[in-house]
């Protein structure tokens, strides 16, 4: 444990994981607001949106996540200028972040869509007897029950993600995965130790969360 | 009851790929007329009552209510659903919400009204089906007959010109069968335009103004209930009748 109790090193440890729980953060966030109206556009009415939705679900979900990564670092930033922040690290941060949430968000959708299909037709239609408009049977009726049948898949997504996040190290963010790297350049007598705390500090953030996501896919569940 | 019309059925076609489900079907229903709908299963008495609110959308003839021709859809068909109350054979409340918001959604949702006043118009509602003391229940927690009564008072939040029940009772163990109608019954009393699907022959007997007899997707015949139990002209009602009456 002696690379550890080194100070410079301790703070590439920790912040390589602050930026892995902020990248998370931040497109658990986008990935969910994007999921659902994908999922809403998949299940509208309207040709157009519906073939928009399915179009995302088959283009995101099947492209490998480093892909998508690289093409937001090299397609957006270097080939077409786009910025999201002036500071160079900040903007490989939310390049990062809008690459997760493009791909996550396709699993997210699925995930919604799933649960929309466990909500009997019954309850649209009743929401729809008493005036509702397409709208509000979605967003009042229908997405609440969906939503709470789909906690306990979500929380897989989110841990995917979590995971997921390390990916951003490969357009040059300090995240965890690239901390460990430089521990490892650095300390090569120590690769097991730094190999077991990295992996050690995911799983001891990670199983309580998928049992949290099971307690609450419990509570929350609609009975009928 | 008065002679002006407010649901008006002329020349109704439906299919369901080549099932002709909605054969023709002209009927009119007058405001505060009281009509029930009998026929066998698959006559297709289920699915004329859905096309009264545009549930099931049909492929000719016309279908007004009150004066104007049912809107194809969008925010006018929305709004004439809102003025036509639907009671489902399986309840269909919300089983994410309360009893009470099952009853108050509606009224707030769809009309915008203050939330205190339609919380005293649900409770009075829910009083008057006989469920006000489980308000803050969910519906799982309530037996079916609580849960139909429950959908009737959610409907009636609505303040409907007209109450349709597909087959309001088919759902429902045999005891819970005369809470329900007893509400019904009172319903028509007060003078309720309402459209029933039923197989209750006793609740056709003492509470219609009409019964209409359908089958294979035709309105075969319509009487006033005296007549059609006692004589029915069609040999399909005829038929039907001896089938049901016998046991």
């Amino acid at each position: 444990m002696d690379v550890f109790s080194d100070s410079y090193n301790l703070d590439v440890y920790v912040t390589g994981f602050l930026w892995i729980l902020k990248l998370t953060a931040s497109a658990t966030v986008c990935a969910v607001v994007l999921g659902v109206l994908l999922a809403a556009m998949r299940v509208s009415p309207v040709p157009v949106l519906r073939g928009f939705g399915t179009a995302w679900v088959n283009i995101f979900r099947n492209t490998p996540l480093t892909l998508i990564i690289f093409f937001c670092y090299f397609g957006l930033y270097s080939t077409l200028g786009v910025t999201l922040s002036d500071d160079l690290e900040l903007n490989n941060y939310w390049l990062g972040v809008l690459g997760l949430s493009i791909y996550t968000a396709a699993f997210v959708c699925e995930a919604i869509r799933s649960g929309i299909n466990t909500v009997p037709a019954g309850q649209a239609e009743a929401a729809r007897a008493i005036g509702m408009t397409f709208r509000q049977t979605l967003s009042l009726i229908v997405l609440p029950q969906a939503g709470r049948a789909v906690v306990a898949p979500l929380g897989s997504i989110l841990i995917a993600l979590c995971k997921n996040a390390t990916i951003v190290g490969t357009i040059g963010l300090m995240e965890s995965s690239n901390a460990m790297k430089e521990l490892i350049n650095s300390n090569g007598n120590a690769v097991f130790t730094i190999f077991f705390v990295f992996a050690g500090t995911f799983a001891v953030v990670l199983i309580p969360t998928g049992y949290g996501f099971g307690w609450l896919a419990n509570r929350l569940a609609v009975k009928r | 009851m008065s002679d002006e019309a407010l649901i008006v059925l002329e020349n109704v076609n439906k299919w369901f790929g080549p099932l002709h489900v909605l054969n023709d079907v002209s009927l009119s229903v007058a405001r505060g007329e009281v009509v029930v709908v009998i026929g066998p299963s698959g006559s297709g008495k289920s699915t004329l009552c859905r096309s009264i609110n545009r549930l099931e959308p049909i492929n000719s003839g016309t279908i007004t209510f009150d004066g104007k021709p049912l809107p194809a859809e969008g925010k006018a068909l929305a709004r004439l659903r809102s003025e036509v109350g639907m009671v489902f054979q399986s309840f269909n409340l919300f089983a994410h919400k309360t009893i009470l918001q099952n009853v108050m959604l509606g009224p707030i949702k769809v009309r915008k009204e203050k939330s205190v006043e339609v919380r005293e118009r649900a409770m009075s509602l829910l009083d008057r089906v006989g469920i006000g003391n489980q308000a803050e229940k969910y519906p799982a927690q309530l037996s079916g007959g609580q849960q139909q009564r429950v959908a009737i008072a959610r409907a009636l939040a609505m303040q409907p010109k007209a109450l349709l029940f597909d087959e309001p009772t088919s759902a429902l163990d045999p005891e819970m069968v005369g809470e329900v109608l007893d509400v019904m019954t009172s319903l028509a009393r007060e003078g309720m335009t309402m459209v029933v699907v039923t197989h209750e022959m006793g609740f056709a007997r003492h509470a219609a103004n009409r019964v209409v007899f359908m089958a294979d997707g035709q309105l075969v015949e319509q009487a006033a209930p005296a007549e059609f139990f006692a004589n029915p002209k069609s040999d399909r009602a005829k038929d039907f009748l001896s089938k049901i009456l016998t046991h």
